[in-house]
């Protein structure tokens, strides 16, 4: 049987590893390599590396991160940040990135998801939908540029469609849940899993170890990302499998 | 040396980086002279059966491996590598392969809670404990796949359940096959690869 992927994100911003809080306050954490051999070791399922800064600033040398990383550590990479074309994915690829995330480029231009796929296969693309409840009216909507621009999209209808043009995962952030450490958004998940058959990773509101069992328990979720309490130590990532393997959860 | 056959495949810098991490030299070639006179055969890949068999086809590579295997040296495809070993794909349209190892490539069955293509770690169940990869019992590797190869069981060294049985590692004397990658299975997948080198080319 396929285990549950546990996933730690590195949030890449020239060079080094960063987590925002909220996506807005910047902490360093290190050096990409090093954590990430390190999280090799700990037994993570894959890696997501994310460009926070590309979008709104010039691009950074994400190329060389992989490059550099995938020398030394050798598992599932996903790169996202500030991709726009297929230029942009076949240098990440060629550089040893196993999937590609799109998330503003994706809104901004959803015939790119259709033409990476075709060029490179769905199980490449990966959509990144960044999540945020309307407070006034409880509708779900897709935000862009690091969360920080709002857009017209119902991250629901937004989630059926990116499948549909040929995304072949699906990467969810709940920006309600994001940086609280108050657990995962299992509705979210539970209504996107209802409506697309593409693996959903949940990302967004783990702060401790029961967390990771609920999203897998009671959402038809893949893999389970976070960042936080991974890089600073909180939880190990053998805890966590621990954890799950005793909750009847199938892990690697 | 160990050759890298060179055909655009996809997956092929990674598997170099994996060789080179374990110190051992690879040649990226798609030279049928170069390809026979090498220690090891490596065939990568990544993408649709039918693309591939055409670009070696062209290259004419798919007698150069033929003729290599028929030498009897150690021939490993990874991944749609693998596939190209047997004999026929339904990957959009019937399509032949290198007829090195029997049997036919075909989708994964639909079946409720299995998504296509099946992507993650999946776990080894070894069917031929004398094998040189026999360090692959219970061990979870890294699948990428929507086809799957359909063979009789004295070809198949290990397997994963999903929703059909699928081959994980086969062999016909000096072929080899992995479906999943090597490459991308950390500690585990260097470990196969180590054995590849130590106890098939030079042992």
């Amino acid at each position: 049987m396929l285990a549950k992927r546990i996933i730690p994100c590195l949030d890449i911003d020239d060079n080094r590893v960063k987590k925002g809080v909220n996506f807005v306050n910047l902490e360093d954490v290190g050096d990409p390599a090093k954590i990430a051999a390190e999280y090799e070791r700990q037994g993570a399922d894959e890696l997501v590396f994310l460009d926070i800064t590309a979008t709104n600033q010039k691009r950074s040398t994400m190329i060389d991160v992989v490059e550099n990383v995938s020398r030394q550590v050798f598992m599932p990479l996903t790169v996202g940040g500030g991709i726009k074309n297929l230029d942009d994915m076949q240098k990440l690829l060629k550089a040893g990135a196993d999937k590609i995330s799109l998330n503003s480029a994706a809104v901004a231009n959803p015939s790119l998801i259709q033409a990476g796929a075709k060029k490179f296969g769905n199980q490449c693309i990966v959509v990144a939908i960044d999540v945020k409840k309307n407070q006034n009216n409880g509708q779900k909507l897709v935000y862009t540029h690091g969360g920080k621009q709002a857009t017209k999209l119902n991250a629901i209808e937004w989630a059926k469609k990116v499948v549909d043009l040929g995304a072949g995962e699906l990467l969810i952030t709940s920006m309600d849940k994001d940086g609280t450490k108050s657990g995962f958004d299992i509705e979210l998940y539970q209504e996107i899993g209802a409506t697309v058959d593409v693996p959903i990773i949940a990302s967004g509101g783990a702060g401790n170890i029961e967390d990771f069992v609920q999203v897998f328990k009671e959402a038809p979720v893949d893999g389970a990302l976070a960042a936080s309490v991974f890089h600073f130590g909180e939880l190990t990532i053998p805890q966590v499998k621990r954890r799950l393997e005793l909750a009847g959860v199938n892990v690697r | 040396m160990i050759t890298l056959v060179d055909y655009d495949a996809g997956n092929t810098y990674n598997l170099q980086k994996a060789f080179a991490y374990l110190n051992v030299k690879t040649n990226l070639t798609d030279d049928p002279e170069e390809i026979l006179a090498s220690e090891a055969i490596v065939l990568p890949g990544v993408g649709a059966f039918q693309s591939a068999m055409k670009i070696l086809k062209a290259k004419k590579l798919d007698t150069t491996l033929q003729k290599a295997a028929e030498k009897g040296i150690p021939l490993l495809g990874i991944c749609l590598g693998m596939q190209l070993l047997f004999d026929t794909s339904s990957e959009y349209g019937m399509t032949e392969g290198l007829h090195l190892i029997p049997g036919d490539v075909i989708e994964l069955p639909e079946k409720k809670g299995f998504k296509v293509p099946q992507m993650g770690w999946n776990q080894n169940k070894l069917l031929q404990p004398n094998s040189e990869f026999a360090m692959l019992a219970d061990k979870y590797t890294y699948f990428v796949h929507s086809y799957y190869a359909e063979c009789e069981s004295k070809y198949v060294v290990s397997e994963v359940e999903y929703s059909a049985n699928v081959p994980a590692v086969v062999q016909n004397k000096n072929v080899f096959g992995m479906q999943f990658h090597p490459e991308k299975s950390g500690h585990v997948g260097l470990e196969v690869l180590k054995a590849f080198k130590e106890r098939i080319v030079f042992k």
